[in-house]
């Protein structure tokens, strides 16, 4: 593959502004990232914060307005395989079966007919949904509809997952298994993982580094390192004072918008 | 009443403890029987209001199925109009199909087109926008012009009528695909115009489907108005001629041939949807 010394993901000084009406709106100021090959990297902050946009820069959705987002050294150009997405509203295909849906990246990109069936049959499995292979979309719970999401984008070879706040519409007891079911994929798969969230718990569950933003304009407050063993423990001392150390962080970064 | 209904239908009624299995099998007897209850209403006020009768303009009811077996098979009347049925419902199935198949390859096309592509949205949308509220029926001088007094007028009058449904239907379904399907699929590798077979034409099906009923419906309103003027046959053509020859029962089968005619092709169109749709929850 590539060197190992270069970042999979590298974003240099990007800012996002947005025109609409006349009125523009400065989404992301100068946002500075470098994501490690198999890392698991959470953009936490609350609304307006840029997380999303950073996002979608790195998925190739939003070109910056300045600076530059680069993979494996080379600019992104626009969507493509090796960054596969995973929507909050699932963004499955509704008229797919499951199989079809986690088939459709190999089918687009021209895969023969029995080797796209033997891959989505794998993923299928790897998110435990055979008996559910043959079901649409509007059939299944939103933790499946999620699992297909996922299964998707890795049935499709991509190098980079990146998701945005993908667990946010499910009940809190999905949630916790999903988010165990994604540490349990990314250590056996040493995918690399851009996760969008707006709980603090959540983050500090999943990566090995919280990056905090901050809203009006958006942009990166501050990188943490999270060095807690795995599977962490969310009612040990160690998590919770992390947990309050970031909260204390994000809420100051509102204090004062909320004072003005 | 609704117990009424189905005691009426049903002799041998299930005891009323277990309606929910009785019902299951029997429903769709019920469903038939509710469903007759208005034609055997209007078939009885036709009878009661024009029977016996010498001078009413309106025939029976039997003398209209006598007249419907003679225009089928003959041998009743063995006047002039005996046993063409066939030949004329040949002509406008295949005048209506035809006019029908050429709106949809037409109108299909262009829609996907007109909804994806702002260029030709641009360019074709005001265009057919203005052209679209006139009267299908205000085109029949301008297409005996064009087209000559004849069959293909009736075609292109059944094209016309068929043609801005479907066109319709496919913009709008188009239009309102999910944004983030077109998203889902660039990241999975799906991008520019192969989006059109896998993503833009199955998301927008539904609409579509909707376009091809609702032009096919058109498509049976339009025909007997451009079969009326200088076409021989078609069940337009056999109505028109009946009218000038006063023979009111060959009218009413017409009507009521057409009327068949159309409810089959919708039923076919719908049984087609209901496989391809089999995936929407708001089909199938």
């Amino acid at each position: 593959m590539a060197d190992p010394t270069i970042p999979i993901l590298d974003m240099r000084a990007v800012s996002k502004t947005y025109t609409a009406g006349g009125r523009r709106t400065e989404a992301l100021r100068e946002a500075n990232l470098t994501v490690a090959r198999g890392a698991f990297v959470c953009l936490l902050g609350a609304s307006g914060c840029g997380k999303s946009t950073l996002l979608r820069v790195a998925a190739g959705f939003e070109a910056p307005s300045s600076g530059q987002a680069l993979m494996w050294g080379k600019p992104i150009a626009g969507p493509g395989p090796s960054r596969g997405m995973v929507f909050q509203d699932y963004g499955l295909f509704p008229w797919l079966t499951v199989r079809d849906n986690i088939g459709f990246g190999p089918k687009a990109r021209g895969r023969p007919a029995a080797e796209v069936r033997d891959t989505a049959e794998r993923y299928i499995a790897l998110v435990g949904l055979q008996a559910f292979a043959d079901a649409y979309p509007h059939q299944l719970s939103g933790g499946m509809k999620q699992r297909v999401a996922i299964a998707r984008v890795l049935a499709n070879e991509a190098e980079v997952v990146l998701m945005d706040e993908p667990f946010g519409a499910l009940d809190a007891m999905t949630r916790e298994r999903l988010q165990d079911e994604l540490i349990d994929l990314w250590s056996r798969t040493g995918l690399t993982i851009l996760f969008v969230t707006h709980a603090i718990e959540e983050a500090i569950f999943l990566a090995d580094r919280i990056v905090m933003m901050s809203p009006g304009p958006g942009r990166i407050e501050a990188v943490h390192t999270v060095d807690l063993p795995r599977r962490r423990d969310v009612s040990s001392p160690a998590f919770n004072d992390l947990r309050r150390m970031l909260a204390a962080q994000l809420h100051s970064h509102h204090a004062p918008r909320a004072a003005a | 009443m609704s117990t009424g209904v189905e005691a009426g239908a049903l002799p041998v009624t299930a005891p009323a403890s277990v309606p929910r299995r009785a019902g299951f099998g029997l429903a769709p007897l019920r469903r038939l029987a509710l469903a007759g209850v208005v034609p055997a209403a209007l078939v009885a006020v036709w009878q009661a209001t024009t029977a016996g009768r010498p001078y009413s303009l309106i025939p029976p009811p039997a003398e209209v199925w006598a007249e419907l077996q003679d225009l089928a098979i003959g041998g009743i009347n063995d006047d002039a109009f005996s046993g063409t049925l066939w030949n004329h419902l040949e002509a406008s199935l295949s005048r209506v199909y035809g006019g029908f198949a050429l709106a949809a390859a037409a109108a299909l096309p262009l829609g996907l087109l007109i909804g994806r592509v702002p260029l030709i949205r641009a360019l074709l949308d005001p265009v057919l926008q203005v052209l679209r509220p006139v009267p299908v029926t205000a085109w029949l001088p301008l297409a005996m012009i064009l087209f000559g007094l004849g069959p293909r007028s009736a075609f292109f009058l059944v094209f016309l009528g068929a043609f801005y449904p479907i066109l319709v239907n496919t913009v709008f379904g188009v239009r309102s695909v999910e944004p983030r399907l077109f998203e889902a699929a660039a990241m999975l590798g799906c991008t520019g115009p192969a989006q059109f077979a896998r993503v833009v034409l199955p998301a927008a099906l539904p609409s579509i489907f909707t376009g091809l009923r609702l032009g096919l419906g058109f498509a049976w309103v339009v025909i007997v108005v451009g079969e009326m003027t200088g076409v021989q046959t078609g069940l337009g053509a056999i109505i028109m001629e009946a009218r000038q020859l006063s023979r009111t029962e060959i009218v009413i089968c017409g009507m009521a041939v057409i009327g068949v005619a159309g409810f089959v092709s919708d039923w076919l169109v719908m049984q087609l949807g209901r496989r391809l749709l089999a995936w929407s929850p708001n089909h199938g």
